[in-house]
């Protein structure tokens, strides 16, 4: 049943990427527990702009948890204190009347801060244009059934492919690692005839990217599996470890 | 005559498209280097296109207003992509795919466009998986099928309910390939905010950095339009919180033409809005009513209770509760298309009979199947839904039934654009749901997915080639051309003047207004007096909009409040076209409905011999109505007949 | 192949293997030590140590643990430098209890007081016996003349409660820093996949319950027993 709460909520500002940030506090209330996290957002924005400040920054797209656009670090954990959802699909249900939020940004040197708590993760475009598809161009392919694939690798293959992009493993790691991200593209692609042929090539480009662009290594923790609103495994991450220790140590 | 000139090729049906191959311009690769293409937006449209014009060798520039390709809200899209593979084996056939599609677009569609749309589609499901895109397989690890509403064939491919996902980072990867090779350079979180006209075609745009707040020119031998549809307009819809009609309205103000504007699906299987606060609606997959029983207390005293928390679903007799699809529609009963269900859940809700706090909302009961099936298998069938749908209610839907109503989910309308999928104005292309071109008055399940990739694979890389032949002389721009710093000037005086009206209220509260304007008078049963009204209200709103909008900030750095405003200002325009043409159209067809023009049993009735034409609206001044061209639709390969779901 | 060493995977292979060599060593070790518990006399012991202070593969053996351990330590180093560099600014609030185990997250932490065990144990022990056996008395077992360690590590043992509770320690120690880096070594060199993380976490648990009661009951024995 519909019932409303009170919030104190302290948000991360920050006006540029270069600009020293703070938190600011502020209360919001009557909010209605059926809401989602990103409505309550919107409601204290409304409360800003009636008071003539800069709303707050966030981003965001879909609110269907598929486009990998929210972000935010609610409480101590990306997509904040609910299990397998985004930050869009949490619910304000999950707080309590009169609970201080705390809602930081992605953190990660990979992920500069643009403002307030949008962050830049063009790193992980950069990550899949160094090798993460097919190198087939439009037209010239053979038909679909041209070649049987075990189901049971499709469906792995799928699951690794639900990845959304929305850098919540990186968020997660102690060490800002995208092993997970970088996994789930290999073994997708590893996993079926059409990509396995340039497999080796793409373990070893997208990994060599990855670390180029300052993200930290992977310690197990599994920490990032945990809190993939998606469920991606960590048995992508050995498959890419096999991949590329296969690739480098056949060089 | 008019500028309305479709360009299709001669020739029976079946060969139009063969022909047009056979016989259009090339452009040599040496040449390909030195002609520049701006595709604007990254869904299955904009990246396909994007991904096969670098491979051939163009010089591709790619605009999105996400930060990455990968945002686009083609990811959402659920159910699966539709082929004429015949796989299965149960007499599917391009002509019949093409056949399901004209007539469930309710014979508003181009014959040709259609035709040639479910000629290529086979070649976008060789393409998919050639492109490592994990489609459902059987054991013997081939391609499985499902059957999607408004066909007797299973024809259609799906990834899980994540079909949109796999095919936009299909092609996703495939156009970050080419940004990689250097064939695209891609330009994110970059707005189009104009698009230049030199001598008459599109030769750039001006595009608005959203980080920095610049403004950029940008020179291309030609500009293709791919920034999907224009549901928002409603403010609450299915569409994405981004997703916005601002260039389809840029190209209207320049001359294009914007086609059948009033037809906007709307979607029966939607979770109800639940406050004022709501900023998205979210859709349930059209699969559910397979399985669930839609209803709706018989007695008015018990909807009311049950709006006033004083009574629950369960507690309801079975005497006392009307599957009012069951017994309107004996023969399809909860089956029937997605436009029927809609007018019938909206029907009861005004009649008194709504159910949850609003009391817009109805029932979709899985009760009866449970008993039958058992829990375990409709858990198989649906589990991620009802596991979504009890994060988002908090209400257990194997105990209670769901509720649910419609809403805006695709517009079919959209820029007019010729075969080649060129608009009116030379050099400026439209694709994928920017265009209005193969859906009609009503877009089929699992069609949306095959129009953007067939657009952007398969048509666009030919016809563009076609146009671009001719401009093989013609030299790189500095953009210091005049047009370009005109248009520039022109966009930042607009920006300026947004920001300079320092009213009182929030963009969100206007959008808010609006959205509830259209929903009442241009939504799912529209008649003339609504539709005068809503004119009239929007114009209000408009007026409201330019005299009283906050932004706070300003031009400099990243502005989500201006992007919003300058949103906005478009869809109040989209919203007057919206009721324009709706108000012109005396007939009903798909998503289109004229309580004036319907059955005695309440079933859409259109008016062939008057509106079988596609209503084109040309822009005359921001104080002037637009105005009205046709595009009369010839039907040589169909018969047009009344559809009946009885 | 040149920067493979350098590359993130790379680096984490170097742990992995080391891990596992050294893993190696402690189970051999951890069967060696457990004869101090089952011989009172200490004949067992003294062979058994003797066997391996003269065992020729043994002998080779030595410097490349040695080179194992720098190797371990010295690249868990880098690689920490590495990953603290990746997060400059640090959370506000952080709750990772629930997504991640304690051993996972303080590997180096959990390493690095291993190394202060582990350079008190070889003062205690490996030092003398390599550097100083003369200061040790003789045995004759089976006409062999050896040294006695049995005396040397048990009567450590039998004198001092605190090096008995520093052993226990040590014991606990590694067993914490074993349950994470068993399986963990296993996922890194990419032999783990869905069914086999289970069994290997299960198995590496198994493994360091074993190690931190096995090194731990022995100076228990001492102190409870003398």
């Amino acid at each position: 049943m519909e019932k409303t709460i009170n919030l104190t909520l302290k948000v991360w500002r920050q006006n540029g990427p270069k600009e020293k940030g703070r938190f600011e506090t502020f209360k919001v209330s009557n909010i209605s527990t059926d809401s989602s996290f990103l409505e309550m957002m919107d409601i204290l924005n409304e409360q800003l702009i009636s008071e003539n400040k800069e709303p707050v920054a966030f981003d965001h797209d879909c609110r269907e948890g598929i486009c990998g656009m929210c972000s935010l670090y609610i409480n101590g954990r990306p997509h904040g204190p609910d299990d397998d959802v985004t930050t869009c699909q949490l619910h304000m249900r999950k707080f309590k009347d009169g609970e201080t939020v705390t809602i930081e940004p992605w953190r990660a040197a990979a992920f500069p801060i643009i403002k307030d708590l949008i962050v830049d993760r063009s790193a992980f475009d950069k990550i899949i244009a160094a090798g993460g598809y097919v190198s087939v161009n439009t037209g010239g392919v053979p038909d679909a059934n041209a070649i049987p694939i075990p189901k049971p690798d499709a469906d792995d293959a799928m699951d690794a492919a639900s990845c959304i992009g929305c850098g919540a493993c990186v968020a997660a790691c102690k060490n800002s690692s995208a092993m997970l991200f970088v996994s789930a593209k290999v073994s997708h692609l590893a996993l079926l005839p059409q990509g396995r042929v340039e497999a080796a090539r793409r373990a070893k480009a997208m990994v060599a990217k990855m670390d180029e662009l300052g993200f930290g290594g992977c310690t197990n923790t599994g920490a990032c599996e945990v809190e993939c609103p998606k469920n991606i495994s960590i048995a992508n991450i050995a498959r890419l470890n096999r991949e590329y220790l296969v690739a480098r140590l056949g060089e | 005559m008019s500028v309305i000139n479709s360009r299709i090729p001669e020739g029976p049906l079946a060969q139009k498209w063969t022909n047009y191959k056979d016989h259009q311009k090339l452009v040599n690769p040496s040449n390909k280097r030195k002609l520049d293409v701006i595709i604007v937006g990254t869904g299955l449209a904009g990246a396909s296109a994007a991904a096969s014009l670098g491979e051939m060798g163009f010089n591709v520039k790619s605009f999105t207003i996400q930060d990455s390709p990968r945002r686009a809200h083609s990811i959402a899209a659920q159910g699966g992509i539709n082929a004429a593979k015949n796989y299965p084996n149960d007499g599917d056939s391009v002509f019949r795919l093409f056949y399901d599609t004209i007539k469930g677009g309710d014979y508003r569609a181009r014959e040709a466009n259609v035709y040639r749309l479910a000629e290529v589609s086979n070649s976008i499901i060789d393409q998919c998986v050639a492109q490592g895109v994990p489609f459902a397989r059987e054991y013997g690890g081939l391609l499985d099928n499902r059957s999607f509403g408004g066909a007797q064939v299973s024809r259609t491919f799906y990834a899980k309910g994540q079909t949109g996902q796999q095919l936009l980072l299909g092609a996703y990867q495939a156009l970050m390939r080419q940004v990689n090779a250097g064939t695209v350079k891609l330009y994110t979180r970059t707005e189009l905010v104009d698009i230049v006209i030199v001598n008459g075609k599109a030769r750039g745009i001006i595009a608005r950095d959203l980080v920095t707040g610049e403004l950029k020119r940008h020179f291309g031998h030609a500009v293709v339009l791919a920034t999907g549809g224009y549901g928002n307009t409603f403010f609450l819809s299915t569409n994405a919180m981004g997703s916005n009609g601002s260039a389809a309205i840029k190209a209207f103000h320049k001359g294009a033409m914007f086609a059948n504007p009033c037809y906007a699906q709307i979607h029966p299987t939607c979770i109800p809005v639940h406050g004022e606060f709501q900023s998205k609606l979210t859709l349930m997959s059209e699969s559910l009513r397979n399985d669930g029983r839609i209803w709706v207390p018989a007695k008015k005293e018990d909807a009311e209770a049950i709006r006033a928390g004083k009574l629950k679903p369960t507690q309801i007799a079975e005497e006392n509760r009307d599957y009012y699809l069951e017994r309107r529609y004996p023969a399809f009963g909860n089956l029937v298309p997605r436009d029927v269900a809609s007018r019938a859940a909206k029907e009861r809700c005004d009649a008194g009979f709504g159910v949850g706090a609003t009391g817009l909302a109805v029932y979709l009961d899985f009760k009866s199947s449970i008993d039958r099936l058992g829990k375990n298998v409709i858990e198989s069938r649906y589990g991620n839904l009802f596991q979504m749908y009890e994060k988002i209610v908090d209400e257990n839907p194997y105990e209670t039934p769901m509720m649910i109503y419609p809403a805006i989910h695709y517009t079919m309308g959209g820029i007019w654009v010729d075969y080649e999928l060129q608009t009116n104005i030379p050099g400026l292309f439209a694709a994928g749901e920017a265009n209005f071109s193969d859906h009609g008055a009503n877009r089929l399940g699992a069609s949306a997915l095959m129009q953007g990739l067939a657009d952007g694979y398969f048509v666009l890389p030919y016809t563009i080639q076609n146009y671009l032949a001719d401009d093989i002389r013609t030299p790189r721009m500095t953009t210091n051309e005049p047009e370009f710093i005109e248009t520039e000037k022109a966009v930042k005086t607009r920006f300026e003047k947004l920001m300079s009206i320092k009213g009182k209220r929030s963009v969100d509260s206007i959008h808010k207004e609006l959205g509830l304007a259209m929903w009442d008078f241009v939504g799912m049963g529209r008649n003339k007096e609504g539709l005068q009204h809503a004119i009239q209200r929007i114009a209000e709103i408009k007026k409201e909009f330019w005299s009283n909008v906050r932004i706070p900030g300003d031009m400099k750095g990243m502005n989500i409040e201006l992007e919003k405003a300058s949103r906005l200002a478009d869809f109040i325009e989209i919203g007057d076209l919206m009721a324009r043409d709706a108000l012109n159209r005396e007939e009903s067809c798909g998503g289109h409905f004229r309580e004036e023009y319907q059955t005695e049993e309440g079933e859409a009735l259109r008016q062939d011999d008057k509106f079988a034409y596609v209503s084109c609206w040309e822009f005359k001044g921001q104080d002037s109505e637009p105005a009205l061209h046709k595009e009369e639709l010839v039907y040589e390969s169909v018969k047009m007949v009344q559809r009946n779901y009885k | 192949m040149s920067n493979f060493l350098t590359a993130s995977i790379g680096r984490k292979f170097l742990m992995s293997i080391t891990g596992l060599f050294l893993m190696m060593f402690i189970l051999v070790h951890l069967c060696i030590n457990l004869l101090l518990i089952f011989d009172d006399s200490g004949e067992l012991f003294n062979l058994g140590a003797n066997f391996m202070a003269t065992n020729p593969a043994i002998k080779i053996m030595e410097p490349v643990l040695g080179l194992g351990f720098v190797v371990h330590i010295i690249w868990s180093l880098i690689i920490s430098i590495q990953n603290m560099k990746a997060r400059p600014v640090a959370y506000k609030v952080s709750q990772q209890t629930n997504s991640s185990s304690w051993a996972s997250r303080n590997m180096l932490v959990l390493g690095a007081l291993i190394l202060v065990f582990l350079v008190m144990h070889i003062i205690n022990f490996f030092w003398i016996i390599k550097f100083d056996p003369h200061s040790l008395s003789k045995v004759l077992i089976d006409g062999v003349e050896m040294e006695d360690t049995y005396t040397l590590v048990a009567g450590l043992f039998k004198a001092s409660v605190v090096y008995d509770l520093m052993y226990v320690a040590g014991g606990l120690l590694l067993g914490f820093h074993l349950a994470h880096g068993f399986w963990s070594a296993f996922q890194t060199i990419g032999l783990s996949n869905k069914v086999w993380i289970k069994r290997l976490q299960f198995v590496a648990t198994i493994y360091a319950i074993l190690v931190a009661v096995g090194f731990s009951v022995i100076p228990l024995y001492f102190l409870i027993k003398f």
